[in-house]
């Protein structure tokens, strides 16, 4: 089809209504609880060292103190953390973020990430607010909790803190060719479990939140030994089997988080991807001191998906990617 | 050769896979929270039939297979191929194979217009249209005035095809046949 006749929009203009009576929703249930909305850059100078996420890159015309490129944003997590830093209290965002290369039925490289951080809340705290904003607004089951380690026994029957990387392997093989598998180590075997046993399950078990993820798999949350195996404080909430949100007690020790983005980059180098400059503000924010605190990132997009019952991304978008 | 990237699938894409010309039928994106994204793809492997279902890391590649589809005018076969020629006017002519033509072997008629499918310029599967016309040579005697009845009979067709019919049709008559599913479409007219 040609452009031209590709200029009316996707979703239904009921759908489109459902979307602005999800986000005065959601401003009232942050205005009743006190968190400020706030707005930063969707334009910004840095990008991410997450070795699994691609932001778009943006030229520009340099001006004085600002150079001639950037990144379309994958979250608002750094300015946010800023924000935190310098003594904002509590903030909420909608914003709208990219992520270069993912298209499918719950994916769009441009989609609208509502991000919001709590000062003095535990990753558990957090939990619950999360849950009573989902259930407040979709009037679905109050999520249960499921560790990482129990999903994986549960759903695809090993342990991922005693498998050996062999047994792993061996099970991914279902699905791929033995060097496929070589290529993708440890925490990719573990995500390919996750999307192919685990996700399907859970659709069936009612809203759940996974906790306890892997250390390897931390991303940006604090680590603590529970049962004998660091882990890490990081939540993702799936509805329907719908991953819906990923939130973190968040990572306040700036040595640690160098340390990480420097091994994301080592990551990157391995697998051909360009290396990223780490963000030196958000590094001295840390250094400058962010309050003990607990974030989580939800898509809006998914959880109008779940409000209208659809399975597809396309059916609550004005214009997904192909006719945008 | 041109490769595509998963980014890039999508139904209908002919690609190689194991050295054999595919189709993509479906392609599905996952990715888990933060982690590795996965295309989760079927296949049709053009030369078996068979479909696959194969899981590529998103961003891998495949080259893409030399397959087109065009429309040919049947001519005849020799016994060994069946001949068909391009409709686009250069009159170019290709042998198809039993393998290729398969189960279109029984709806090939001369003169009518066939998909043949190329791989690297030789005719791999042939697709006959979604209805054809085809002369009854045989069978049972038609019982007139029984038009409303239900009721039917098997009946032979000029190209060999043997599809249930209703009672009242006679040797003769052209029949519009339904060769997706084998079954009587409706006359076309009286002999």
């Amino acid at each position: 089809m040609s452009d031209a006749a590709q200029w009316q929009p996707r979703a239904s203009l009921s759908a489109l209504k459902s979307r602005a009576d999800q986000l005065t929703w959601l401003r009232g249930f942050f205005a009743r609880r006190g968190v400020l909305e706030v707005e930063t850059p969707v334009l910004g100078r840095h990008g991410v060292t997450d070795a699994n996420l691609d932001g778009v890159p943006a030229e520009l015309t340099p001006v004085a103190g600002a150079p001639g490129e950037g990144w379309l944003q994958t979250s608002p997590e750094y300015h946010m953390k800023r924000l935190l830093a310098a003594g904002s209290g509590p903030i909420y965002q909608v914003a709208r973020v990219f992520r270069d290369g993912e298209r499918g039925g719950r994916h769009n490289p441009e989609f609208s990430l509502l991000e919001w951080y709590r000062p003095g809340f535990t990753d558990v705290d957090l939990m619950a607010e999360v849950s009573d904003l989902v259930v407040g607004w979709l009037g679905c089951a109050r999520p249960q909790v499921l560790r990482y380690r129990e999903a994986l026994l549960q759903f695809a029957g090993l342990d991922p803190f005693v498998a050996t990387d062999r047994e792993l392997m061996r099970r991914c093989e279902q699905w791929l060719e033995p060097e496929q598998v070589m290529a993708l180590g440890r925490d990719g075997c573990l995500d390919l479990l996750m999307s192919y046993l685990v996700e399907p399950a859970l659709a069936g078990v009612g809203p759940v939140f996974i906790t306890g993820y892997p250390q390897s798999q931390a991303a940006l949350a604090r680590v603590s030994v529970q049962d004998g195996v660091a882990q890490a404080h990081r939540f993702e909430l799936y509805v329907e089997g719908i991953e819906l949100c990923n939130g973190y007690w968040e990572l306040t020790d700036a040595g640690e988080q160098r340390r990480r983005f420097e091994a994301d980059n080592r990551l990157r180098r391995q697998s051909g991807k360009p290396v990223m400059a780490i963000d030196e503000s958000f590094m001295a924010a840390l250094e400058a001191g962010m309050p003990d605190c607990a974030g989580v990132a939800l898509g809006l997009d998914r959880l109008l998906m779940l409000k209208l019952g659809t399975s597809d991304i396309s059916d609550v978008l004005a214009f997904p990617l192909e006719i945008a | 050769m041109a490769s595509y990237s998963t980014n890039e699938f999508r139904g209908g894409l002919k690609v190689l896979l194991d050295g054999d010309p595919c189709v993509i039928l479906e392609n599905e994106f996952v990715k888990p929270g933060k982690g590795q994204a996965f295309n989760r793809v079927k296949l049709r492997n053009l030369m078996s039939n068979r479909v696959w279902e194969r899981t590529f890391k998103s961003g891998e590649s495949l080259e893409s297979a030399d397959v087109i589809d065009q429309d040919m005018e049947y001519l005849y076969t020799d016994g060994e191929f069946w001949h068909f020629m391009l409709t686009d006017g250069s009159f170019e002519q290709y042998p198809a194979d039993a393998k290729a033509v398969g189960d279109t072997l029984k709806w090939l008629k001369e003169q009518d217009v066939y998909t043949v499918t190329l791989y690297n310029g030789s005719p791999l599967s042939v697709t006959p249209p979604n209805f054809v016309e085809l002369e009854v040579v045989d069978t049972d005697p038609g019982m007139k005035g029984d038009t409303a009845q239900g009721g039917s009979k098997p009946a032979t067709l000029s190209t060999g095809a043997v599809v249930n019919v209703p009672l009242f049709i006679t040797i003769g008559e052209v029949l519009k046949v339904d060769t997706r599913s084998g079954e009587y479409v409706n006359r076309v007219k009286s002999s």
